[in-house]
């Protein structure tokens, strides 16, 4: 099957076939009103000129900071391994696998993936992902909305600011109501409160809470999913998945859906996507569950092969029945996750969260003794807020002096006086002593200069 | 290649039967629109007590390469639902008048069964 595009006699052809002149009759439903002219853009260049120009963009990136910045997006150290099988042709530039016949590497990478996140959650149905934790968080609030019957759902405010944003905007149209959860001093969802409101008012769809939350805290999942199972609703657990090697996992904890955003997973931080969309749920909800899914089966000659199954329930069949519009998946992101996974293996992937967690502790002591103390009371794993006077100000300095330091909770919580002075910092196996010295000197020597000095 | 078409019921143009008992109903649909479909992979019922118009939607049947609503002949209220079609959604295909049976209702206005096409009617519809 050739490639090249069309000729000016195919286009004759075509053009022929259907009856009209030119290709512009075909937009003629389209009100003048609202078509484009053209678009403004330089002309062609000599690939030197563009190599040379795209550089100098890229330059302006800053890769020489000592980075603490988490808040849903890790740093960690990716095997070479990932971007050998990523590169390889067959998977870099191969189509969704609509032809089983055609395409059993793509879906047998895709099973492997799915198996490797049903093994991490415990949940036995995955799907072979979203765009990233934003979609897959709001597909999830969806999937309690239609296996309830209910409109009402329940998220806590520290599920990650991006996620709970984009389900308001995935539920905005007047018939759902999305409720967030206050959280307590600690740290973690108010517990009382979700009783309270799973008690008063319309029957709740979805209990939502994030695993580490979004201060990287640690939720009582448990109890929650008990509140949330109680009163009929679904309790839905926001993962961050090298977390799953060392914490319980939402099957563990009665979780009915589990979503989260799969790029600690093998694949760059790469200045915000793309990400992969985790996306696992229990065996009951798997008509619910949106998304391509990949099963085993057997050939006419009873080899083993791959197939999309469960077809019917997505759009391109269900159309306006279906549960969603998705009609894809992040294949090579969940490549790169299934290819990490697989050269880690689960020592390894312990040995990254254990890793991060013991630096961490160490980022926290040198911290606090530079004068900025944890917010919160409660347990966490590699993520953390602390306090500093004024923190946004703070950030700006530390940045001037190579350190990210983490992100100022301000941005997320305008409104919040108590988070105004508080930055959400991590550490990962990749974090080195040094970083941690030299963000803890730095860190010191802003507190104690004057606004003036710290301005300059 | 015909397919069995049972005297005795009412059918709709929509390909659904309907065994009326007096104001007692059993709907399905027909041998004909089982092998329109293919097999059938999954059949997506209504809550029993549910309230159905004439000829809206009470379901989802779901075949490999299709999902179609399942419109009722009648208005009225379902009494049960076939349970075994949940494990079981191939015996729409195998037996679509006996155990691929979907819904029981009771009929609201038992006169408007006669309404519609009897069998040799339906013969003629899906003849052509």
């Amino acid at each position: 099957m050739p490639y090249g595009p069309h000729t000016a006699d195919d286009r004759g052809q075509m053009l022929a076939a259907l009856g009209i002149d030119s290709v512009d009759a075909l937009f003629d439903d389209i009100p003048a009103s609202v078509r484009a002219s053209g678009l403004d853009l330089p002309g062609p260049e000599p690939e030197l000129l563009l190599a040379r120009r795209l550089e100098g963009l890229a330059g302006r990136n800053r890769v020489d900071l000592a980075s603490f910045l988490g808040a849903g997006v890790y740093r960690h150290f990716v095997p070479a391994a990932v971007d050998q099988v990523l590169s390889r042709g067959e998977f870099y530039t191969a189509y969704t696998p609509y032809q089983p016949e055609v395409s059993q590497g793509t879906l047998q990478t895709i099973f492997e993936y799915q198996s490797l996140l049903a093994e991490l959650t415990g949940l036995p149905v995955v799907s072979a992902s979203h765009y990233d934790g934003a979609a897959a968080t709001a597909e999830a609030v969806l999937m309690t909305i239609r296996a309830t019957g209910r409109n009402r759902v329940l998220i806590s405010r520290a599920v990650h600011r991006h996620y709970v944003d984009t389900t308001v905007t995935y539920l905005s149209g007047g018939r759902y109501v999305l409720e967030e959860l206050p959280t307590a001093d600690d740290g973690t969802t108010d517990l009382d409160a979700l009783e309270r409101a799973l008690a008063e008012g319309e029957p709740v769809a979805g209990v939502v809470l994030g695993q580490p939350n979004a201060f990287g805290v640690l939720e009582p999942m448990a109890q929650a999913a008990a509140l949330a199972h109680a009163a009929g609703a679904r309790f839905v657990a926001v993962v961050e998945p090298v977390s799953l090697a060392v914490l319980a996992t939402p099957a563990e904890y009665g979780a009915d859906i589990a979503a989260g955003e799969g790029q600690p997973l093998g694949i760059a931080p790469q200045y915000g996507g793309p990400y992969l969309g985790i996306l696992a749920c229990a065996n009951e909800l798997i008509r619910q569950i949106p998304g391509r899914l990949v099963g085993r089966a057997l050939d006419l000659d009873g080899r083993r092969a791959y197939v999309m199954t469960l077809r019917a329930r997505e759009q391109d069949i269900r159309r306006d029945k279906a549960a969603s519009n998705i009609c894809t998946n992040q294949a090579l992101c969940a490549l790169a996750a299934t290819t990490y996974l697989a050269v880690i293996g689960p020592h390894g992937l312990r040995d990254v969260a254990a890793g991060g967690a013991a630096a961490a502790r160490k980022l926290e002591r040198a911290l606090a003794a530079a004068g900025a103390p944890r917010i919160h009371g409660g347990a966490y794993l590699n993520e953390f807020c602390v306090r500093v006077p004024d923190a946004e100000r703070v950030h700006a300095a530390l940045l001037e002096r190579g350190v990210l330091a983490g992100l100022a909770m301000a941005r997320w919580f305008p409104r919040d006086a108590a988070l105004r002075d508080a930055l959400l910092v991590c550490a990962t196996e990749v974090t080195s002593d040094d970083e941690i010295e030299k963000f803890a000197s730095s860190l010191a020597e802003v507190l104690a200069a004057s606004p003036a000095q710290v301005a300059a | 290649m015909t397919t069995e078409v049972r005297d005795g019921l009412r059918y709709t143009r929509d390909h659904e039967w309907l065994r009326a008992e007096g104001d007692e109903g059993v709907i399905g649909i027909t041998a004909f629109a089982a092998d329109e479909l293919g097999d059938i992979v999954f059949v997506e019922l209504p809550a029993v007590g549910r309230k159905l118009e004439k000829a809206g939607s009470f379901g989802v049947i779901e075949s490999v390469k299709t999902a179609s609503d399942l419109y009722a002949p009648v208005a009225g209220e379902v009494t049960a639902v076939n349970e075994a079609l949940n494990a079981s959604p191939e015996l729409v295909n195998s037996d679509p008048y006996g155990d691929g049976w979907m819904i029981r209702v009771r009929i609201d206005d038992p006169a408007s069964a006669a309404a519609l096409l009897d069998a040799d009617a339906y013969r003629e519809l899906t003849a052509g």
